[in-house]
């Protein structure tokens, strides 16, 4: 039998990832350009048991997941910029109380309202330093439809698999974007279930670290109590102070992903192995460069591509060693310069770091990055 | 590789993304070929700047928007305008003959037709004129069969319109061969 295809947007295929996850909780506050999750899941999740619900704005939104996720949910919201912002302060108790969760952010111009309806890519640092405190991160930015889908069903398995909140961040190009989708049969892609308590309810510690650094969640209401706070806690999930337990359990809980970047991380080689110039891209703006590396060698120019999938954890290993043997970077985004910080941070000063920074609402086209590729020296 | 670029332009709420979806879906789903469809448009729901941007290949499709355009619809003068300059040499522009009074100018081939007319008096209701162009830029652009294009109206459409947008599809088909022979 053949498989199911469908042509949608970047925003449809997120929310059918999401159900194909096992999603069954979808909490949101409609906003442009990521509305269209929130349609589908409306009509969607009600037919296979699931729940809609739509919050009075993205702060309650943020709430109703963690709360659904904390009853055994696998749960979602969607927003864009300023919904991102208003959602940073739970985004942070969902960190540090350790529930899983995914934030889908469609990136949209800003800072505040900014320009609705205009592509950007100037939240990818907000997904890591938009919460205050040290805490874990995990940002996917995925580069088309079908990815979009994948990635989504990505998002919900590191999400149960290290107890934390996961971003995915489309820009509004992706978004909006419709291509052709396959679904994957049922059992095609793997799907993991959270890790569920093996110790009777008396004996259940929410934070138990003897179960190793992701120790099993178990579900309100089915018979295990537990405090669950915002404060730094202890094993049992009630609040200390003390400052033995509370810097342990701050860097268990960042090492959770830090320990674990080669699992989380995710990125593509396009035409590396000889290139000299190499243009580090992600989301939309990667298909541009994928256009503009195939030109630049057409014209002999050995150009090619480090497309970064995860955003967070950075790709840090990877960059360092494309750092030792090219002559330069290349790095085109939809902001003034973030993911160039990073590329600057790990090429510490050993190859060239030339960035085109659009924040006009307009994509970055190929001639732009081409352009760019041909001042590398 | 084949990489053909075609461009839906006018004011908000003419139905051109709508337009775009279908030719889209037409070369993606029935035609066997790759698509993506894009679009832009501003904070307005009616009026205001709107276009709708399909890229056909034979193969996968890096960059999503239009560099070289190959077919341009123009269904108001400030699209036509403002979209014309990136029309191809040999390419073909599509525009309503009584919203277009004047023609850029450029080394492509224009057909023009009174789109919103044929669909308000012959196929007898307005809201079909994007299916009238879109039947224009079927037959104009041949990137897809007029059967997988029929194929792709009829299954976005309602079905109590089923017939409504067949007939304005076919019209559009046929109008614009007409005039493209001149």
């Amino acid at each position: 039998m053949s498989k199911k295809v469908a042509f949608m947007q970047g925003n449809e295929a997120a929310a059918h990832g999401a159900i194909y996850a096992g999603c069954t909780f979808f909490g949101g506050y409609p906003i442009t350009p990521s509305t269209e999750v929130a349609e589908v899941c409306s009509i969607e999740l009600p037919k296979i048991g699931g729940k809609f619900i739509q919050m009075e704005d993205e702060i309650g939104a943020m709430a109703a997941i963690l709360g659904a996720s904390l009853a055994g949910a696998k749960v979602l919201t969607s927003t864009s910029g300023p919904g991102l912002s208003l959602k940073q302060e739970l985004i942070g108790y969902g960190c540090i109380a350790e529930i899983p969760c995914v934030i889908y952010n469609v990136m949209r111009g800003g800072p505040s309202t900014g320009m609705p309806t205009g592509p950007s890519q100037s939240d990818v640092m907000c997904a890591k330093w938009g919460t205050h405190g040290d805490h874990p991160a995990i940002c996917l930015t995925p580069a088309s439809v079908q990815e979009t889908y994948e990635e989504v069903i990505r998002a919900f398995n590191l999400s149960e698999k290290y107890r934390t909140p996961v971003m995915v961040m489309p820009d509004e190009i992706v978004a909006h974007m419709r291509e052709r989708v396959v679904f994957p049969e049922p059992g095609e892609i793997e799907v993991i279930p959270r890790k569920a308590p093996t110790v009777p309810p008396e004996q259940y510690k929410p934070y138990d670290t003897s179960f190793g650094d992701v120790p099993p969640l178990a579900a309100f209401g089915s018979g295990y109590k537990f405090h669950v706070t915002g404060l730094n806690k202890m094993q049992d999930g009630f609040p200390t102070t003390k400052a033995e337990i509370v810097q342990a359990e701050e860097e268990r809980q960042v090492r959770k992903v830090e320990a674990n970047v080669d699992d989380i991380a995710s990125f593509e080689e396009y035409m590396l192995a000889d290139a000299e110039v190499v243009v580090v891209a992600y989301g939309s703006t990667s298909r541009s460069a994928r256009y503009a590396v195939n030109v630049a060698r057409e014209q002999g120019i050995k150009a090619g591509m480090f497309r970064i999938k995860t955003f967070w954890p950075f790709p840090d290993k990877q960059i360092k060693a494309l750092a030792a043997k090219v002559k330069g970077f290349v790095i085109p985004e939809m902001n003034l310069g973030m993911c160039s910080l990073e590329i600057e941070r790990n090429a510490q000063g050993k190859a060239p770091v030339l960035g085109i920074f659009r924040v006009d609402g307009e994509p970055i086209n190929p001639d732009q990055i081409l352009e760019k590729i041909k001042e590398v020296k | 590789m084949s990489r053909y670029e075609l461009r839906f332009s006018g004011a908000g709420g003419q139905g051109l993304i709508t337009a775009g979806i279908i030719m889209a879906k037409a070369a993606s789903i029935y035609e066997g070929k790759q698509a993506v469809q894009s679009q832009s448009y501003g904070p307005e729901a009616r009026g205001g700047a709107s276009k709708s941007e399909v890229i056909i290949s034979d193969g996968p499709i890096d960059y999503p928007k239009v560099t070289q355009c190959d077919a341009l619809l123009a269904m108001t003068q400030e699209a036509a305008n403002k979209y014309s300059h990136d029309l191809k040499e040999g390419g073909v522009l599509l525009i309503d003959s009584d919203l277009v009074k004047i023609v850029p100018p450029g080394n492509f081939k224009t057909v023009a037709f009174p789109i919103i007319n044929t669909a308000k008096n012959d196929v007898g209701r307005e809201i079909v004129a994007n299916i009238v162009a879109l039947g224009a830029m079927v037959a104009l652009t041949g990137q897809v069969t007029r059967e997988n294009a029929e194929k792709a109206v009829l299954s976005s459409v309602p079905e109590a319109f089923i017939e409504l947008n067949r007939k304005a599809f076919s019209m559009g088909y046929e109008r614009a061969e007409a005039a493209a022979k001149g």
